[in-house]
This record gives C-alpha cells, structure tokens and sequence, in this order.
C-alpha cells in the first residue's frame, strides 16, 4: 500500500500533546483596538470542539492567528506541540482550513482548486488526484469537477472548501462557520460527513457557528470568547447542565382563549392553539398536564421550545451594563427633551 | 519541506500563473502583438522610411529590439500586478499563506509566472517582426540573458506593487505614469546620440534605456552604452527588488493583518 502523505509528519506527533494549545494570546491591531486579551485555549487531539461568540468577539482573530492569516501580538501557539513562532510550516502541515468567506480564485475550476492546494503542500500529483477524486464524490462535486468555481452554488462552494482543506489529510481541521447560508438538508448531510471524518479518521476538528444547534449536535466541547476573553471552556454536557430551566411548546386539540392558570410552572399563551411551558430541573411533567387535562385542555404534542445553548450564549455574551446603560441614556434623553 | 516538495510547490504556483494568462490569452497575448504590429507599421514602415537610418541601421530594424523589450517590460510587471492583486482581492492568496510553502517559493512562483508571459509576449513580437524586417542575432547568449533578467526584475517590480496596491487603480498608477514615460523615453524609438547633452545626461539615469540598449546590442550589435555596466545594473536590481519583496512579504505587509 502507498504510505499517505504526511504519514511521516504524523510520526513525530506527541500522542500527549493536545491538538491546539494557546496561551496568553493577545492581539492589538493598528488602530489600537484589542481584540483578543490573553486568550487561553486547548483543544485535545481527536475533539470536536465549539468556539462560539458573538460578532466581532475574537473568534476568527483567534484562527486567523493559528491559520497564519493574522500576526499575533504576544502569547503562544502551539498546534500538535509545535510552537508555530519555531516551526510554522510544520505545523501548518497539520492543518486544514475552511475559513467564512469564500476564498478560491472564481474563475479556477474546481479540480485546478484542489489539486493546486495539494501540490502547494509539496504532494505529487499522482497522489493527490486519487485523493482528490475520492473528495469530489464524497462531497457531491464530482459532475462539477470541469467547471469553474463561480458556478457552483453557495452550498458547493463550502464543500469546495471543506474538500480542498482535506486534501492534504490534515489532522487538524478548522470550520469557521462552514454551513452559513447553507439549507437544511445540505447542512445535515454536511454534519454528518464531519461527524464521519471526525469519528473514523480521528480528525480533531475546531467549528465556529452561528447555529447553536449545530454546536450542540457536533461538538463535546466548547469555549465561548467574548470582548477577547474565554468565558467560559468546558464540555457541552457539563455547560448544558448549567441551565437550571427548560421550556416546550405545546400543541393543543383544540383553541383555547384564556390562558390557564398552573401551580408551580410558567405558561404563555403563543396562540390560540399552543402554549409555552416553563419547567424548573426536576419538576414532573406530570404535574403539568394533570393539571391542563383538569382544566379540560388536550395536549396533541409537545417540542423542546428553544436551542437550550442558545440560551446560555445569551447570557454570557450579553452586555451586563446594558439594562443601566440603556436607562440613564433613556433618562438623559428625557431630561434634554424637558428642558 | 523537503527539496522534492519545495520543486512541487513551486512547479504547481508557475502552472497555475501560466494557467491563468493562458485561459485569458485574448486579453494577455492578443493585445500586446496588435498594438506592436501597428507601432511596426506605423514607426517602422510608413515613418520609419522617411527617418532612414540609425547608427547605420534601417530604422525599422533599429526599433525591433526596443520593441520586444517593450513588451517583455509591460507584460512581464502588468502579470504579476494583476495577479498578485487579484489573489488578494479575492482572498485564494490566503490558499497560500496557510500553507507549508516558504515566502521565496510563492515569490518565485508569481515572478517566473509573469516572466514566462513577457517572454512569450516578447517572443510572439519577434515573431511579428519577421513580417517587417530580417535580423540575426550577434551575441545570442547576451541577448537571452538580457531578456530573461528584464523579465524577472519586472515582475518582482509588479509583485511589490501589487503587495503595495489596496484597490485595483494601485496597480495601473505605476505602469501608466512611471513605466510608459521611461521605456518611451529609454531609447525604444531613438538613439540618445539625437539628444543634446543635456537630455541625455538625464536619459543615463533611466534604467531602462540600459536593458533596451544591451538587448539591442545582442541583436544588432550596436548600443548607446557600455553593455557589460547594463547587465551588472540589471543582476543589482533583481537582488535589491528580491530581497525587498521578500522583505515584505515576510513582514506580511499588505496581507497579514
């Protein structure tokens, strides 16, 4: 069997060493603005890691750096327990990338795209077509592989990208935000092929998201960084235990007007014909639709109300001074309107 | 990297330079030799027979090497110009920059690249002037040498440009106001032996007029200024605009942030 590329650079991997190790990682830009303050990070070999935040909260500042794409300000970065300030393009070797914006040259075709990536990583043709070929029809572009990249569909155009950042094998995969502007059924086959490379070729993978549901799904765990700063690294089992309530949906049988009263649990009426129910961790439901069915009201079916880490994400990243914030600013308004 | 996967990484960024003036050659190739052809008929045939003859040559003869380098000078700078900046404006230069290839293999990439076009540039106008004229080359090897050097100065030339360059009007500034005036006026059309003595101290400080004037001499034979000077200035150049680039580059200067 022909060694795959990159087997050799496998070898000298420290089993111990996590995937991705950063300490103390600061970035200041130009203009003065900070955008990272000390961040503290690992990623262990063989994870599926979340790094969540709202916009502008460091995140892709945080890859770019590990991608080469940005210059640190201090701190370090290790990935595979190679410092990349010592050893960059080994390290680099490790890592593929599939960065938010779409970042081929449009007019290239597909294949020229992926089989140009691998000769930059130093890989023969003969074999990376192979490689390339299998990643073609694993990622549904196989009839697209002769036209140029412009024409490919915003969903073929991420896959592009997840395929050229595999091609080289990486051990190492990073997926700033792959499924944006992707529809449901192409995003659920897209987790499952993540799930898969994760699973049978031990691929850690690093996924930064705006759907919360997709951390949720994919990953064990998960960092959130807000204003530069980690608040929060844990598993995604141990975060989602934080929350202490959760809430459903309720389908009725038939329209109801007002809203019926229940002991010990919060109910909203969202229409005429659903109610939302807040429970407190262990409550029985029971209790709940003992107390509707008394009250002559049938419940049809019942769904979990809202993504449970959504939840959570709202409160770590929101602003704390924003209540106060918003009322003074409201009362100086008010004041200047008076006189 | 090793030393088979540094050739491979820098073979595949010169196919894929080739690959793309290639897949747009009517607007990389074609231009070039119809603009050439009309200075042919225009400067060469219909003026060229009344101006007669220059340093014992037929006018039309004269011009041809001016020419070609002309073209190796526009088109060699303009490839990577463009290329370089549209990579940057589409973002595929970050396809290089997360990669394991060293900064000199992505330079080298972009320079041979642009080279390979103003020579073949520069070959199709030699091409055309066969239609016009009929010459033989005095000194072979100087007159390669001579091209090639030319050719890759500007395209290191064009890549820092293009480092340089935030919008695409960046990278039309330099060879509209800075390269055009100094190849026109670095002895493509005259001898500066036509000049007084003033302008043509100020024409030795064109670097140009030593590229166009040591090819002519490997063509022709005949040149306004010491050959061997020419070819050091050249060498000196592409080591000075190597090491800055790749200064740059290094630096990030313009594409890391």
């Amino acid at each position: 069997m022909t060694p795959h590329f990159n087997q050799s650079i496998h070898k000298d991997t420290l089993m111990a060493e996590p995937a991705l190790s950063i300490r103390g990682l600061t970035k200041v830009y130009g203009n003065g603005f900070e955008a990272l303050k000390g961040v503290d990070l690992d990623v262990e070999q063989g994870d599926f890691f979340a790094l969540l935040g709202p916009n502008g909260a460091g995140k892709s500042t945080t890859l770019g750096i590990v991608c080469s794409l940005v210059q640190k300000t201090a701190g370090q970065v290790k990935i595979f327990g190679i410092d990349i300030d010592k050893d960059f393009a080994k390290a680099k070797y490790h890592l593929g990338v599939v960065p938010q914006e779409f970042n081929f040259s449009q007019f290239e075709k597909v294949e020229d795209i992926i089989l140009t990536q691998a000769g930059y990583y130093g890989m023969s043709m003969k074999e990376a077509k192979p490689r390339s070929d299998r990643l073609l029809k694993d990622l549904g572009l196989w009839d697209k592989r002769g036209g140029a990249a412009r024409m490919l569909s915003g969903g073929m155009k991420r896959r592009l990208m997840i395929a050229r950042a595999l091609i080289h094998r990486p051990k190492l995969l990073i997926l700033d935000e792959p499924t944006a502007g992707v529809d449901i059924e192409l995003r659920r086959s897209m987790w499952e092929y993540m799930r898969r490379i994760n699973r049978e070729e031990g691929t850690s993978i690093i996924l930064t998201t705006h759907y919360l549901e997709e951390a949720e799904s994919l990953c064990r765990n998960i960092a959130i960084i807000n204003r530069g700063e980690i608040v929060k690294n844990t598993s995604m089992r141990e975060l989602l235990t934080e929350l202490d309530t959760e809430a459903f949906l309720l389908d009725l049988e038939a329209p109801i007007e007002t809203l019926p009263a229940l002991d010990g649990f919060e109910l909203e009426r969202v229409d005429a014909q659903q109610l939302a129910l807040s429970v407190r961790k262990g409550t029985s439901l029971n209790d709940a639709f003992e107390q509707l069915s008394a009250q002559g009201i049938k419940v049809l079916s019942m769904r979990n109300r809202s993504n449970r880490l959504e939840e959570l994400f709202v409160n770590m990243t929101s602003e704390p001074d924003t209540a106060s914030d918003i009322d003074s600013a409201t009362s100086t308004s008010a004041k200047e309107t008076a006189s | 990297m090793n030393h088979r996967q540094l050739l491979i990484s820098l073979w595949t960024m010169v196919v894929k330079e080739i690959r793309r003036f290639m897949r747009i050659w009517p607007q990389t190739l074609v231009p070039p030799s119809i603009t050439m052809t009309m200075y042919f008929i225009i400067f060469g045939n219909l003026i060229g027979s009344r101006v007669g003859e220059m340093h014992g040559i037929s006018y039309m003869s004269y011009i041809v090497p001016g020419l070609i380098m002309m073209s190796v000078i526009t088109n060699s700078y303009s490839n990577v110009a463009s290329s370089f900046f549209s990579n940057k404006f589409q973002r595929s230069v970050e396809e290089m920059m997360v990669s394991p290839m060293p900064n000199w293999v992505i330079l080298g990439g972009f320079v041979i690249g642009g080279a390979a076009r103003g020579l073949g540039v520069g070959l199709i106008v030699t091409l055309v002037s066969f239609f016009f004229t009929d010459f033989s080359l005095h000194h072979p090897l100087l007159t390669l040498s001579v091209v090639i050097m030319t050719a890759l100065l500007f395209s290191i030339a064009g890549f820092i440009n293009a480092l340089l360059a935030k919008k695409f009007d960046d990278i039309s500034i330099i060879p509209i106001f800075v390269l055009t005036p100094l190849t026109y006026l670095g002895g493509v059309f005259y001898s500066i032996d036509l000049l007084p003595d003033f302008w043509q101290s100020i024409a030795m400080a064109n670097p140009i007029l030593y590229m166009v004037n040591a090819f002519r001499y490997g063509i022709l034979g005949i040149s306004d200024i010491p050959v061997a000077g020419a070819l050091v200035a050249i060498a000196a150049f592409i080591v000075v605009f190597w090491s800055l680039a790749l200064w740059m580059l290094n630096r990030g200067k313009g594409i890391r942030s």
